[in-house]
């Protein structure tokens, strides 16, 4: 097997109940049809805004919500609707570190049964025993050893992050799913726990499906990005093609949101609106509503991922040109070509 | 936040929340091998001995259960019983001899008119029936709403609306109303009107009935704090872990209900005292002979006029009981303070 994890065609659909007796008035397409891979060691970034089922798709990856539809395989086994009991070997080499560090951590349990917890529920015993164990991954992390006793309200927030990690790496993972593990944080601490997941990520040969709603962060850390709209994958690419030429339209405007480092002016593209309701996505392209270039036939035919010449898969009727303009002017050209109210703006 | 000491292996030094502890750091310069870590109960046990009330009513508690333990050896000691009759201290009218109700050296809290039967030990032996059926209804009433509103509030769907709906449905009943027209029909069912009821019976009949009608309050409460931990994160990540529902209950839930569990419990002891002291006013508790201060106060008010000791002293204990337990309770809610929990 190439692919250590492989999602094709999946698709999270939540019903919205209401009215007498929770009778089913619609549904939610939270996530509706992605695919994507990871290989062995690799790290995908998946990005978007908040609601387009990044999370969701997080989640379901780690099986801790059932699939709508499609497949996941992992390590070449189909683990898209494995029952609890079956569920527990996956737990071992698949493992999450979540978004928020105050209350991922138990407040009523010491930082070492925090971090033993994944040990003991599979039952799992190291070789020098469980402390020597937690110890040797509070060293890992950085964060001093002789900590073990202490509650996690005695910690900072980089600190409980830190902690997180460590249980997330108690079973020695292939794959961590890593949920805006730095959203919570401050920037200044933001990019010690960037650099301390590169580190664990480059020594313990990690796989990483990271999901942040910023491009920025996700830069330094992922060599591969999905781009994330309304429960779709709208372009998928490696990390240099995508920030060096970005294909979709919301890419770029997600993009010129980010500030740039390197201190040359690049024009900002303002999406106007909020997201669709996925309750009832617009027909066609699902961006369309907001994009500044839709014409008619985005309302009419959805558009499929296909490989553009600088190598990533873009869905999109209409990529943004590939030949490499100076940075700012498509949007120029484009808001002057169509005059209506809501599209980009300067 | 602070910035911290990463990869060198030097101790970061830990910052207490403010307000988690009432302590200063003390353990900050100098030897930083030796920080003992505190569990959110150790940071709470640490306020509660600072609260002098929370000190003072707990020590009136301490003094009252040992009493009501220890009756019978205050009893031998004291060489009064509660049934023992003293008549012959009592004038024609059936009144106490002497001030205050016959307070004396033999009878410390005098004797009670008409009967002529010694105060001090039915003070003793009633709050041995009040903080026995106290006790017993209170854990009784967190076992049950404990175990229903865990279940309601984890499982959800049909199973926590059922439960919802038979805690709408009791607390729909008026309880005093329930129990002045309930009581007596179920004592007719279990004995016949010329027997005599026994009084444990009876107890246990108010603990039965106390208990039914209270654990909704804890449910409703248990479920509520399940629903608000049920999303927090580390018990998804019990879940990630591979961990089962019973460890997810038992070891990762239950210890983060411990702190609104014991403060509904000790504030629900006063009201059941109370409320055992009002049914026994009314007759409906506890009978003769057993000795229960509800109904000493009950018998009293006949001679409120012209003993008005008789009144004033299961009354004062009465109030003294309950005011503890209400102030206790209110400590250690203080001392538990949710917000200190993160």
């Amino acid at each position: 097997m190439s692919h250590l994890l492989e999602v094709t065609g999946l698709t999270k659909h939540f019903p919205v109940r209401g009215g007498w007796l929770g009778r089913r008035v619609g549904v939610i397409r939270a996530v509706d049809g992605v695919d994507f891979t990871v290989d062995r060691g690799a790290t995908l970034g998946l990005v978007g805004e908040s609601g387009c089922g990044k999370t969701t798709t997080g989640r379901m990856v780690a099986r801790l919500l059932e699939p709508t539809g499609g497949r996941i395989v992992f390590d070449g086994e189909d683990i898209t609707h494995l029952n609890r009991r079956e569920l527990r070997g996956l737990r071992q080499r698949l493992q999450v570190i979540f978004q928020d560090p105050y209350s991922s951590l138990n407040p009523r349990q010491t930082v070492g049964r925090i971090v033993a917890m994944p040990l003991v529920v599979n039952g799992i015993k190291p070789p020098g025993g469980i402390k020597a164990r937690v110890q040797e991954l509070l060293e890992l992390v950085g964060l001093n050893p002789e900590h073990y006793n202490r509650y996690p309200h005695e910690f900072s927030g980089g600190q409980r992050q830190r902690i997180g990690i460590a249980r997330a790496l108690a079973v020695e993972p292939s794959l961590v799913v890593a949920d805006e593990p730095v959203s919570a944080l401050d920037v200044s601490i933001q990019a010690q726990i960037i650099n301390l997941m590169r580190r664990l990520q480059r020594d313990l040969n990690l796989a990483f499906v990271f999901i942040a709603h910023d491009l920025a962060v996700v830069r330094h850390f992922c060599q591969r990005i999905a781009v994330m709209y309304l429960g779709r994958i709208v372009e998928i690419g490696d990390r240099d093609a995508i920030y060096a030429t970005p294909a979709h339209p919301y890419t770029k405007a997600l993009l010129s949101a980010a500030p740039d480092v390197h201190g040359e002016a690049r024009e900002r593209i303002r999406l106007e609106g909020d997201v669709p309701t996925p309750l009832n996505p617009p027909s066609g392209c699902r961006f369309r509503t907001r994009c500044w270039k839709a014409v008619a036939r985005c309302a009419e035919a959805e558009p499929p991922l296909r490989t553009v010449p600088t190598g990533q898969q873009v869905a999109c009727h209409f990529p943004e040109s590939q030949q490499s303009q100076p940075t700012g002017t498509t949007a120029d050209a484009v808001s002057g070509s169509r005059p209506d109210p809501r599209t980009a703006e300067v | 936040m602070r910035v911290m000491t990463a990869q060198t292996g030097v101790p970061p030094s830990i910052e207490p929340d403010p307000g988690a502890t009432g302590e200063p750091a003390t353990e900050s310069a100098g030897a930083p091998e030796r920080f003992v870590g505190r569990s959110p109960g150790q940071l709470a046990w640490l306020r509660l001995r600072r609260d002098p009330v929370a000190m003072v009513s707990a020590g009136l508690l301490i003094f009252f259960f040992l009493v009501a333990l220890g009756a019978p050896l205050i009893e031998r000691l004291y060489g009064v019983g509660p049934r023992d009759r003293f008549s012959e201290l009592l004038d024609s009218r059936g009144f106490p001899l002497g001030y205050a109700g016959g307070i004396s050296g033999d009878h410390w809290f005098g004797l009670t008119p008409g009967v002529g039967r010694d105060l001090f030990i039915h003070v003793v032996y009633g709050l041995r029936t009040s903080l026995f059926i106290a006790t017993t209804s209170a854990v009784l009433t967190i076992v049950i709403g404990v175990v229903l509103g865990i279940i309601a509030g984890y499982l959800g769907g049909v199973i926590d609306a059922v439960i919802n709906w038979i805690i709408d449905f009791t607390l729909a009943m008026p309880f005093f109303i329930f129990c002045m027209a309930a009581v007596p029909v179920v004592i007719s069912r279990f004995f016949d009107p010329r027997d005599e009821v026994p009084p444990s019976f009876r107890m246990w009949l108010l603990i039965v009935v106390f208990a039914l009608f209270n654990w909704t309050y804890t449910a409703r409460l248990v479920r509520g704090q399940v629903l608000s931990l049920r999303e927090r994160e580390f018990v998804e990540a019990a879940r990630a872990a591979g961990a089962g529902t019973g460890h997810i209950l038992f070891r990762e839930l239950l210890p983060n209900l411990a702190a609104p569990i014991l403060v509904t419990l000790s504030l629900n002891l006063p009201t059941f005292i109370t409320a055992e002291a009002a049914l026994s006013f009314l007759n409906i508790g506890v009978v003769e002979p057993t000795p229960d201060l509800g109904r000493l106060i009950f018998d009293s008010t006949t001679y409120l006029r012209a003993d008005p000791a008789y009144t004033l002293i299961p009354g004062t204990t009465l109030f003294l009981l309950v005011l503890a337990f209400n102030l206790f309770g209110d400590a250690l809610r203080d001392a538990l303070d949710p917000r200190s929990g993160r």
